[in-house]
This record gives structure tokens, sequence and C-alpha cells, in this order.
């Protein structure tokens, strides 16, 4: 089935509307939809509850969103990189949820794969158990997390095609392909949106049914801790 | 006091005596920090596959500038290269890789390791709470689980304790720990002190360590 070509990014998202519960793919600033992005902080929505691993940094990425204050709530793993996150948790101003890693990308998964819940390990015995579900199984205890799932899902991938078919690079695929799945409506931002039948159905990371609408965009691809080493 | 080493010196010695805990075959999480240093130590004639819980089967080197790309990082978001032989996948199946206890082993860093062998390393009470990233999934996931960390705190007081006093990252999850001073494991009878490091005294590690110690009859001393 043919998906939409947005015309402009600000038209992409021009459907969230405030109070939305919006998911957004990345580990850190690798793999994030930034236009989408831009397109978000240009729209003024605001009170959204934000799920992504991370939450940008202060100039750049969804810490664009937390700048501008669009943001009420974040359901993240790792906040580290940013003072306005800080300052906003501490002034009462943004409400944070923070979920182990592979729990918040389990939580994701089953909720685009109609799972409503299931048991993991992770944070048995520490504070985020506090309240929760524990059961045993083989003598090993376990806590109950819920599937995520969110109105609309933005996703980057390296290659798109106009059925919605994704594939992504590298450590940019990340949380990308979950989120696809969990999202009610999937926006992808994609480098390069190629003809039908030019992707091979092989190599597809996300099928496209996960997906409503794509758009080309160029990106900045900026580098949070650039690491090389010395010339020989 | 016996020594006072540079910090540099400090965790280059803790990051070596970190690297003899990899075997050639192993499949291997090093976490950020200090235990990412892990890596510039490992012997050549190990086979070792280093894992990146975003989503990066097989570690290589740091890239030369030219080889720089921005959508190949490191679970501490620096750019790194793939090794020959590398995977990519999704976070869902890195963590899936890591709860499904297929990774031999994980070197993490820590702040405080209780008798029980509980961790804590993602939080203190007060300041700002930066997240656990994956390291309550790790500590869950790894066949073996060795903490990294300086034996005492900038303080002077002991890191390893009757119990954590800060929130716990995961309950009775640790195997071994390396410091600067010595390398204890933790048993079912509690801790036991198996090696010390040059320049330290058995007595001196006693008193520097909170949690009771039990000193195995063949303790190596001065061992790294």
């Amino acid at each position: 089935m043919m998906k939409t070509i947005y015309p402009s990014f600000e038209r992409a998202v021009s459907e969230i509307k405030d109070y939305s519960t919006i998911m957004v793919g990345g580990f850190g600033l690798v793999g994030i939809p930034e236009n989408l992005i831009l397109a978000l902080v240009d729209s003024k929505v605001k009170h959204l509850t934000v799920i992504s691993n991370n939450c940008g940094v202060d100039d750049w990425g969804l810490g664009l969103l937390l700048k501008n204050k669009q943001i009420d709530k974040m359901i993240g793993s790792y906040v580290g990189e940013n003072k306005e996150f800080e300052r906003q948790v501490l002034a009462g101003e943004l409400e944070v949820e923070l979920t182990p890693q592979g729990t918040l990308a389990e939580r994701i998964r089953a909720g685009g794969a109609g799972i409503p819940a299931f048991y993991t390990p992770a944070g048995v015995g520490t504070p985020l158990a506090e309240g929760q579900e524990v059961r045993t199984f083989d003598g090993k205890d376990y806590l109950l997390q819920t599937g995520l799932r969110a109105d609309f899902s933005l996703v980057r991938a390296a290659k798109g095609d106009h059925y919605g078919n994704l594939i992504y690079n590298k450590t940019a695929q990340n949380f990308n392909p979950m989120i696809a799945a969990a999202g009610k409506v999937t926006i992808a931002e994609v480098e390069q949106l190629v003809d039908p039948g030019k992707l091979n159905p092989d190599h597809i990371h996300t099928p496209g049914i996960y997906v409503q609408g794509l758009i080309e965009g160029l990106q900045e691809k900026r580098i949070e801790r650039l690491t090389v080493r010395a010339e020989a | 006091m016996a020594v006072e080493l540079d910090k540099a010196v400090v965790r280059e010695k803790i990051a070596r005596r970190a690297e003899q805990e990899i075997e050639s075959g192993y499949y291997v999480n090093l976490g950020i920090g200090m235990p990412t240093m892990v890596a510039n130590y490992i012997q050549e004639d190990k086979q070792v596959v280093l894992q990146s819980e975003n989503g990066l089967l097989g570690i290589g080197r740091s890239p030369y500038e030219e080889e720089v790309d921005p959508d190949l990082i490191n679970a501490g978001k620096e750019t790194v290269t793939a090794s020959v032989g590398a995977a990519y996948c999704s976070s869902a199946e890195s963590f899936a890789m890591i709860r499904g206890e297929h990774l031999d082993l994980a070197i993490l860093g820590g702040m405080e390791v209780s008798e029980q062998g509980d961790l804590a390393n993602w939080m203190i009470p007060g300041k700002m709470i930066k997240g656990m990233g994956g390291a309550m999934d790790i500590v869950h996931g790894a066949k073996k689980i060795v903490i990294i960390m300086d034996h005492v705190n900038k303080h002077g007081e002991p890191k390893i304790l009757k119990q954590c006093q800060l929130p716990l990252t995961g309950q009775g999850v640790v195997d071994r720990i390396i410091t600067d001073r010595a390398v204890i494991d933790v048993t079912e009878t509690g801790l036991e002190l198996i090696e010390v490091s040059e320049g330290w005294t058995v007595e001196e590690i006693k008193q520097s360590t909170e949690a009771e110690l039990h000193v195995h009859p063949n303790v190596w001393e001065a061992s790294f």
C-alpha cells in the first residue's frame, strides 16, 4: 500500500496536538528524526508526553522541545546530558519516569506487538520495584512491566520507500524499529526516499505496515563525543 | 597509606587487572567510563567480541579522523568503528542478548558494593538523577559481573560495605570486585579476599573495607 509522502516537515507533524504522547527514535543524538523535531518546535504544540531513551542535549534534538517548555512528562533511561532538563525537574515543571534501558526497549516492543505486560529481572530489589508486582519463576524474582504505545511515533531511517519499508544505518537503528511499531501513527524521516522495488525485501528492518507517512530530509548528524585515534 | 599513585596510573592498573577476567572466546559488555578503558589492554592473542547495548555486537577501535561515522557510536556516545565480523541490531535485540544470558562477562563501575553482592552505581539522593541507562538490565544478564572501582571514596571511606547506603542498581548481582588495592569475590558465605595489590597488606585491605572479609588461605599478595 502506498503511504503518504508529506510535502513538508510542517505538514508531517501537523496532526500532533497538545497533550499527545509521542515516541521518538534515537540513542543520544544518533538516529534521531532531526527535522521532525525541529518542525515540532515550530508547531508550538505543548503538554507532550515524550517517550525516548534520552532527551537530547541543551541545543539539539529533544532538548529543543524541552527548552521551549513543550514537554510535560518524559519517559526515558538516561537524561544526564541536559542541564535544562535538570532545572525543569528540580523546579517541578517536568515529570520524569526513569526506566532501565532494556526494559524501555522491551516495553515499546511489547506495546507494538500487542503484549500488555511482561516480567523482567531488571530493577528487582531497587527503588524501582517499590509498589510493583514481583513474581518468582524458577527461584528468581521478576518485575511486571507494562507495554507502551504512543499516539505518534517519529523515527529516522537511512532509506525508505513509498510502501513505508525502512532500512536503518549502523547504530542509528537503536530504538527506531520498536518505536515505529508502537505508534498509532508513525512518521518516518528518511535520508533517502527510493522508488518502489529498489529496496531488497530481505534487507528491510521495519516492514511498511507500521509506517503511515514518510518524508525525505537532510540531517546534520551532530556528534556528541567525537573520539578519534591519532594518525599513525 | 602504603602507596599514593596518580589517578590515571590507578585507573590503568585497575583496567589491566580487569583485562585478566576476559578469556578468549568471550562476549563482553564494558560499562561507560573506566570499564571502557579495559578494551585498550585486551591481549591480541585473545578472541573477544565487545557488545555495546545501543546495538553493536563487535566494537572496533576508535576511528581515524576520516573514518568517523556519526551513525556509529558506543553506549558512551563516543564515535567508534565496527570490528571485522560485527553485527548491528535494535536496542530490543541488544537487551535480549543481555537479558537472555548470552554474554559471558560484564565489567561495570561501582559506587558501593555490599557483602551480599548488591551494587549501587546509578544515583546519589539529593543530586540530580541522570538515569540508570542499561546498568539495571546488564547486572541481571551477563553470566559474570565484575565491578571495578576505587577501594575507598574521595574522603577515604570504604565503598565495600555491610549494606549499601545508596539506592541499589541490583541485588545480589556482583561476582567479583576489583579495586586499586585488591580482588574480592562475592561467595555464598560472604566476601573473600583473593588478591592484594602491590604495596598493600592484607591488614590494610581489611581496615579499608567495612564489610567482613574472609581471607582466602592462598591469598595472592602483590598480584598486580
